[in-house]
């Protein structure tokens, strides 16, 4: 009696569940509905590369998980106690061939997926220049509690929660961050987020291959305004870009020492601020600042 | 002078903010329940005798258990918020925490979950089950163990302490990152509790690993050799070497940050030359290693189930076992793969991530064993199984989760996202605790006397699978949409908000799944009679730790067994019945020290929080005094006779004896849901009836 | 009054504690390790202070060394004895060990307050930072050695040389061999290196 029990009792649970993964899939799709699925709709070269290379891993994770996760659950189905017609055997021998296969098939997966990884961890690599036929753009960045302050080198101008780059330039970010914890820089319609730290500069290559405006972010936590440390990044066109750039220029505000040192107070959740000029030697001054630690070098460990 | 007596404390340090008052006053409500309980009853001098000064390795374990039971509440407690907030603080509204109060939720969280339940867990099984599976009367050191999990409590109350003075704890996430967690961004005790709390319950955690280093290694029944040793011993040895390599390294970062903060040193800082990257290194070459010092027991733990489940001995041993010490030498050099967005070369993230790809070999092995034993088997359906399954299915897709992460540019993108915070709690939820769960109802009959209600066991794994699936499908979704973690607050139009509420929605599904579980174990208390185990083998199992009686004599085995092959139990039952001999016992002695020692030691800790000179003095002098005091009294044995034990012996067994006319009740018949609701409302219905709080 | 167990379980518990006292002295290796690391990586931050070369003497810390080498030698005069023993050969080369690693101390917390006062402090870089708690920490477990020591040596005199003590004088000497061990690496790392 129990065991024509147990097995209904078992078989219930689990059509139930499959049912509402189905449903929860359904679900998910419904709520998401005219929602920008940002991994999935990358906007520039780096991060559709990114996307390319998950999918791809996925799709070889998935040809061992599918059917090693099949079988064992076609196991534990077909051997269940109340099957009378399937054989039970205490003895069996696991020998040579067995041994060998449960290694080498993990083996030779991993082998391939290393070296799809391998190569594509140095071309993908932060650091790596993108090759466009546009000359690129240097923007240093700067972390702040909690705002990001934007400083174009080449324009001369700087700008806080606000970056706007042409599309189809390469542009260079220049990262290190200023009386502020470790942030994490991340534009991610762009591709990958890259750490900002005081003292240290790190070199985030980015391009924007469709204008529009992207969320951007610090994905690391550094603090009371955390949660609000986001900024826009603007893709347009290069006269879109040339035209702000002269809007900014004709901003009345300055960045100053003083200005500069307003900035370094922590506050939360800061609109965009536009400064006409920046200092000229304000970034590399920031890396002085604290040359006792990493002497402003970009080399890492 | 009153920065002599009390330091840094002050009036604004008592509770004043809802939360610390809350927790405050649950606190002294329990405790203050506890003591009258304890008084009205008369249990004090029993509670001291019996349990909190034993050095039975059960007996420590069961306390480990009750304790991580309690802390898993407290700990879910804190999830809870977590997803209120992050359900309602979407656009215009901010939920109803400050960022700095839920910044400190997610932080406690991580803490109390990985050290106060998961690994209060595992050391509870393995001070239980371990000495059983290999034959031995006791530990190595029966006094290590109880100072490591009395440390283990200090640590306890110390992470919980912040709700009575300070009112604030670390904001800095789980591993308090620098230079976040330096003096210059967090000036509050917060972070003082943090370390303090880790430092002496990772101190107790070493001491453990080097005792159960020792009793595995040295103290294995006539016979058991290496190659014989149960799979959920390996798996401790593996955990255990580890935590003996890497919790030293905590230590001294814990140090390190201390100077930091205590003595203005600069490690971390960002100023005078200090390296905060340092700290990222240094935490991870220990926080990596910590996530599979939990797994490994757990996959002894499935091994031992699929087999005894299957009726099967496990396929292809060695792979097995290999596998496991494989995952443990691979995890001590793939911790860099915790930031490659720190800004390494390419040559070096390539690297960390090839050593991840390839921990993931070992892993696989393991599971191709567990499906080649269920292959030709004989599968019993219950509940341990059913943890097991769940655990496939889920520990499957966080571990593809987990490859993809080791691949460096796909780790940009997905780092510190809400993926990464689903693929580790696929990890910690649907490996370690499902483990935890799977081994709690496979040994329960051992510990307990009884068997788990399995009716009721089978309703919480379902919810606990469900609520599962439902709280972090969503996550890993949000990952996918840019969204990152620790975050309090998020513009509308990201479109977060409604997977953060079916998230929510799982997350209560899975509190109906802890609910369940207290009622399963109520239940089960209920009809104990009924599911007593009279046999000491409920599940026809296959290792030593059935050969004795539920529950085990405190000296374990009354013969010492002779082991002859891998399943000892197994062979001995078709070979034919143990012999039974009494001989003289070496019993160890209870002993206080261990809670004296970590009294002092939490008493330092304190001290140091509130930079109170004179407590850490007092403090360190008594550890001082207690370990001089214990190392030399030579006299920590007594001898059982092989009188006495007979008598034991005879006397269980006149009680197994009485216990077997009660009518036993088959798996699926023990009481469901709906009976427990009608007993529980009778019950309080008769209270009512006849004012029976009137005897208390 | 408890009977001690027969000579088997006392060898075995005996193999077991030793082996026990190894794999702490493991752990503990593991922990000097992280900060010999950290030291290697932070040596170079003195941020314009004086480097190790212009702060240490040479002189004084070869002194040092060759204390704690001789230190070591008697700590196993000691245990010889132990071995065959003689309490009284015990007492003497232990107090002689007691009395080179007081004077090993002496040197060290001379030297550390010498630097204290030239305002050379744990909190002005992140180099002394790491200076001091690297030699700091094997100075403390010199003390604790010593300790450790005068207590085994209260209790030789009261309880004779029993299995336990010579038992705990062979985990002290293990320990004492240990930090002369780990002394050499400093000596080497932090003192010879500041002069190459």
């Amino acid at each position: 009696m129990t065991k024509h029990k147990n097995k209904r009792s078992q078989e219930k649970p689990v059509r139930l569940l499959l049912l509402g993964l189905a449903g929860l899939g359904v679900l998910i799709m419904m709520l998401l509905q005219g929602t920008d699925i940002t991994l999935f709709s990358p906007k520039g070269l780096i991060a559709g590369e990114e996307h390319r290379l998950t999918l791809l891993i996925v799709a070889v994770l998935l040809v061992i998980a599918v059917p090693t996760l099949s079988l064992l659950y076609f196991f534990a189905w077909k051997y269940r106690e109340s099957n009378e017609k399937a054989t039970y055997d205490d003895h069996t021998r696991h020998g040579n061939f067995f041994v060998f296969s449960v290694w080498a098939i993990p083996t030779v997966f991993m082998l391939v997926l290393a070296s799809i990884m391998w190569p594509a961890a140095h071309k993908l690599a932060p650091k790596m220049a993108i090759a466009a036929n546009a000359k690129p753009i240097t923007i240093q960045v700067v972390a702040m509690r909690w705002k990001w302050l934007f400083i174009y080198p080449e324009q001369n101008i700087a700008t806080i929660n606000f970056v706007q780059v042409p599309v189809g330039t390469p542009v260079q970010f220049e990262l290190t961050a200023d009386e502020t914890p470790m942030s994490s820089f991340w534009i991610p319609h762009l591709g990958g987020q890259l750490y900002a730290m005081t003292g240290h500069q790190n070199q985030l290559n980015l391009i924007a291959d469709v204008p529009g405006d992207y969320a951007g972010r610090s994905a690391e936590i550094n603090g009371a305004g955390f949660a609000g440390m986001t900024f826009v990044a603007r893709a347009s066109s290069q006269q879109g870009f040339d035209e702000w750039v002269q809007g900014v220029k004709s901003s009345p505000d300055v960045l100053t020492a003083d200005v500069y040192g307003e900035l370094l107070k922590p506050s939360q959740n800061n609109p965009a601020a536009f400064y006409s000029q920046a200092q000229p030697d304000l970034y590399a001054n920031l890396l002085i600042k604290y040359s006792g630690s990493h002497g402003g070098h970009t080399e890492h460990e | 002078m009153k920065e002599f007596l009390i330091g840094k404390l002050n009036l604004e340090a008592l509770p004043h903010e809802w939360f610390t008052i809350g927790g405050t006053v649950a606190f002294i409500a329990l405790a203050l329940l506890v003591i009258i309980v304890l008084t009205r009853t008369k249990r004090w001098k029993w509670l001291w005798d019996e349990w909190l000064t034993s050095v039975d390795p059960k007996k420590i374990g069961i306390m480990y258990f009750i304790v991580a039971g309690v802390m898993l509440l407290r700990g879910g407690l804190d999830a809870l918020m977590i997803w209120l907030q992050q359900a309602l603080s979407s656009g215009s509204s901010h939920g109803y925490l400050s960022s700095d109060h839920f910044q400190q939720i997610f932080t406690a969280h991580g803490n109390i979950m990985v050290f106060f339940v998961a690994m209060a867990f595992i050391f509870g099984l393995i001070n239980y089950i371990v000495p059983l599976q290999i034959g031995a009367r006791d530990l190595a050191s029966p006094f290590l163990n109880t100072l490591g999990f009395w440390l283990f409590v200090a640590g306890v109350i110390m992470v919980n302490m912040f709700f009575v003075f300070g009112g604030q704890y670390a904001a800095t996430g789980w591993l308090a990152v620098a230079p976040l967690s330096g003096t210059q961004f967090s000036p509050g005790v917060g972070v003082d509790y943090w370390i303090w709390s880790l430092q002496i319950s990772g101190i107790g955690t070493t001491l453990g690993a080097i005792n159960f280093i020792m009793t595995i290694l040295k103290m294995r029944a006539p016979g058991m050799t290496l190659r014989k040793m149960p799979l959920f011993t390996w798996g401790s040895l593996c955990s255990m070497v580890m935590a003996a390599t890497v919790f030293p390294l905590l230590t001294a970062t814990l140090f390190l940050m201390f100077f930091d903060r205590y003595f203005g040193a600069h490690f971390f800082t960002t100023e005078l030359g200090g390296n905060a990257m340092m700290y990222t290194n240094l935490i991870w070459m220990w926080g990596h290693p910590e996530v599979y010092i939990l797994m490994l027991p757990s996959f002894g733990v499935f091994s031992e189930v699929v087999s005894t489940f299957s009726r099967k001995r496990i396929a292809s041993y060695m792979s097995n076992v290999l596998g496991m010490i494989g995952v443990s030498l691979f995890a001590l050099s793939v911790w860099l793969h915790h930031f490659f967005t720190m800004g390494s070369s390419a040559d070096v993230n390539a690297f960390f991530g090839v050593m991840t790809m390839i921990i993931a070999i070992p892993t696989a092995v393991l599971v191709f064993t567990w499906i080649a034993t269920m292959h030709k088997g004989r599968i019993r359906f219950t509940t341990p199984m059913l943890w097991f399954l769940g655990f496939i299915g889920t520990f499957s897709i966080g571990g593809m989760a987990g490859v993809i992460l080791a691949v460096p540019p796909a780790d940009f993108q997905l780092h510190n996202s809400l993926f990464l915070v689903a693929h580790f709690h696929t990890m910690v939820i649907g490996g370690v605790l499902f483990g935890i769960f799977a081994g709690l109802t496979y040994w329960f009959p051992k510990i307990a006397g009884f068997r788990l209600n399995e009716r009721i066991g089978r309703y919480a794994f379902w919810c606990w699978l469900s609520g599962f699936l439902l709280a972090f499908t969503p996550l890993y979704v949000l990952g996918i949409m840019g969204a990152t973690r620790r975050l309090d607050h998020y513009d509308a139009s990201t479109g977060y908000q409604p997977l953060f509420i079916v998230s929510l929605i799982g997350g209560l599904v899975i509190a109906a799944g802890v609910v369940l579980q207290i009622v399963q174990i109520i239940a089960s208390v209920i009809q104990r009679k009924q599911l007593m185990d009279t046999t000491g083998d409920p599940w026809d199992g296959r290792s030593l730790e059935w050969s004795v009686a539920s529950r085990p004599p405190s000296y374990n085995f009354t013969v010492i067994p002779q082991v002859t092959s891998r399943d000892a139990y197994w062979d001995v039952k078709q070979l034919g019945t143990l012999k039974t001999a009494y001989e003289d016992i070496l019993v160890p002695k209870n002993t206080a020290s261990g809670i004296y020692i970590s009294a002092f030691a939490f008493l330092v800790g304190f001290g140091f929080v509130w930079h109170i000179v004179w407590l850490v003095v007092v403090g360190m002098i008594g550890i001082i005094a207690c370990v001089i005091a214990r190392t030399f009294d030579e006299h920590t044995e007594y001898t059982l006779s092989a009188a006495e034990v007979k008598k034991a012996e005879e006397a269980r067994e006149k009680k197994t004896a009485v216990a077997r006319v009660h009518k036993s009740l088959a798996i699926g018949e023990e009481m469901g849901l709906w009976e427990f609701i009608v007993i529980v409302v009778k019950w309080a219905l008769d209270i009512l009836k006849n004012k029976r709080w009137r005897t208390w | 009054m408890v009977t001690i167990g027969d000579n088997h379980h006392e060898e075995a518990a005996n193999d077991r504690v030793m082996f026990g006292f190894w794999v702490y002295l493991m752990t503990d290796l593991l922990m000097f390790a992280v900060l010999f690391a950290v030291y290697a990586v932070l040596q170079g931050n003195s941020l314009g202070g004086p480097s190790g070369g212009e702060l240490f003497s040479l002189h004084l810390a070869l002194a040092e060394t060759l204390i704690l080498l001789t230190s070591s030698f008697t700590c196993g005069l000691g245990m010889i004895a132990a071995r065959m023993g003689n309490k009284k050969q015990v007492l003497t080369w232990f107090g002689v060990t007691f009395i080179l690693g007081l004077s090993f101390l002496g040197l060290e917390l001379r030297e550390f307050s010498s630097l204290i006062h030239e305002g050379h402090t744990i909190s002005s870089n992140a180099f002394l930072s790491s200076f001091f708690t690297l030699v700091g920490t094997h100075g403390l477990h010199i003390t604790s050695g010593l300790l450790w020591m005068a207590i085994v040596m209260v209790f030789v005199v009261r309880r004779g040389l029993n299995q336990h003590m010579v038992r705990k004088l062979a985990m002290l000497s293990l320990f004492w061999h240990f930090l002369d061990i780990v002394w050499i690496f400093i000596f080497t790392v932090v003192y010879l290196r500041a002069f190459v």
